[in-house]
């Protein structure tokens, strides 16, 4: 698979309120050395009042157009992944098409933390045939299910959003691997009637060092790619420790792995655009990089893609 | 399998993910007390023996488990299995 796939421009948005670990030892049975040593996170965004998911979506996008050097109404399609509306209904394209000025075919995509990857790659599908560039969002305001009263969960998930514009280029989407077991959904959940996030932190701990591998394996192999030719390796920013031990049996060095969750905490769907954006900002993404790019997540949900970067 | 062959798997696992001194690891030795390993470290040492043996040990399973020899003791039981 490939053919002409550019990431024309990447943003993000950071959420008003920056949230410290200390911060949430004063509210929680919880300590600084606690989050860090078991998750990575120092501290993460969370969202301000008035900040909704279609605000943030609204401005990682608008930087993200600024970034490729195009204006909101040239906008071809939105795909827009969240597992976390402001509404039911309508979807989130829709207030975001509406805040930008636009009027382009869009749809929300929900695939939790594999949401990002998700909508990638069924952007870089889409774009072929379409009217303009095709823009991708993960966004995501977690605050709005996370108990404050749970330190297993409270610590760990935040709110933020990241975007892509996709055009016809030189890069290419060169291989993807996306799967489902939802015989594990109990293990990430907000149960039915339920509000809030719950975890089984250990069996998802587990199950997802051996699916980030198992898929990154997959979209390598397919676009012929070894694990070892991957120049930037961005993955879900869960937990460092996961991260850590997917790198590690992938023989991906640590250097060539993008990590900011120590600033953001756990994202979801925008943790890959965010890490990607800022990589990008960083001058880390170079023309001809191979860039993997791996999710994970409730479901238990998976999407990986292996781009050459343009 | 004997005992003392999976006592040596899984010292090999747990050195490989907390770098600890191989001789700390023994059957009287507390994961959290002496090895300083909390849960998600464990998940990772009893993931590097399922690689190794082609074995599972289901989460729920590792709850109560402390000790090295505690460990083994599941170990045990799924070897067999």
């Amino acid at each position: 698979m490939s053919g002409g796939l550019a990431v024309a421009g990447l943003g993000l948005a950071a959420p008003g309120r920056t949230v410290t670990n200390a911060d949430l030892a004063e509210v929680l049975d919880t300590s600084d050395e606690w989050i860090r040593s078991r998750s990575g996170i120092g501290e993460r965004r969370w969202a301000s009042e008035g900040e909704t998911t279609a605000s943030l979506a609204t401005e990682a996008i608008a930087s993200a157009l600024k970034a490729a050097g195009r204006t909101p109404d040239e906008v071809g399609f939105l795909v827009l992944a969240t597992c976390t509306p402001d509404q039911l209904l309508p979807h989130t394209g829709a207030a975001v098409c509406d805040a930008l000025g636009i009027r382009c075919g869009s749809f929300d995509l929900h695939a939790a933390c594999a949401g990002f990857v998700s909508a990638l790659v069924t952007g870089a599908s889409l774009l072929p045939t379409a009217p303009g560039p095709v823009v991708v969002c993960g966004v995501e305001r977690l605050t709005q299910i996370l108990d404050p009263d749970d330190r297993t969960t409270a610590v760990l998930f935040a709110d933020g959003a990241g975007a892509a514009v996709l055009e016809p280029g030189d890069g290419a989407l060169l291989g993807w691997d996306a799967g489902t077991d939802g015989s594990l959904r109990e293990l990430l959940e907000v149960p039915v009637g339920g509000r809030f996030i719950h975890m089984d932190g250990g069996e998802v701990f587990r199950r997802a060092v051996r699916i980030v591998v198992d898929s990154a394996i997959a979209a390598c192999e397919r676009a012929g790619v070894a694990p070892d030719e991957v120049d930037v390796f961005v993955p879900h920013q869960a937990n460092v420790r996961i991260v850590e031990a997917a790198r590690s049996r992938l023989g991906i060095p640590a250097e060539r792995t993008v990590v900011n969750l120590d600033r953001w905490g756990n994202t979801s769907a925008a943790s890959i655009a965010i890490a990607l954006a800022e990589a990008d900002a960083a001058g880390r993404l170079h023309p001809g990089n191979h860039v993997l790019l791996s999710g994970f997540g409730a479901g238990m949900t998976w999407a990986s893609a292996l781009l050459r970067w343009s | 399998m004997n005992r003392d062959q999976l006592l040596e798997i899984l010292r090999e696992a747990t050195v490989g993910v907390l770098g600890c001194d191989p001789a700390a690891v023994k059957p009287e030795a507390h994961f959290a007390d002496d090895l300083d390993a909390d849960s998600l470290a464990l998940v990772e040492i009893i993931m590097a023996v399922e690689d190794r043996l082609d074995i599972q040990v289901p989460e729920d399973e590792l709850k109560d488990v402390r000790t090295v020899g505690a460990a083994l003791d599941l170990l045990e039981g799924k070897v067999a299995a």
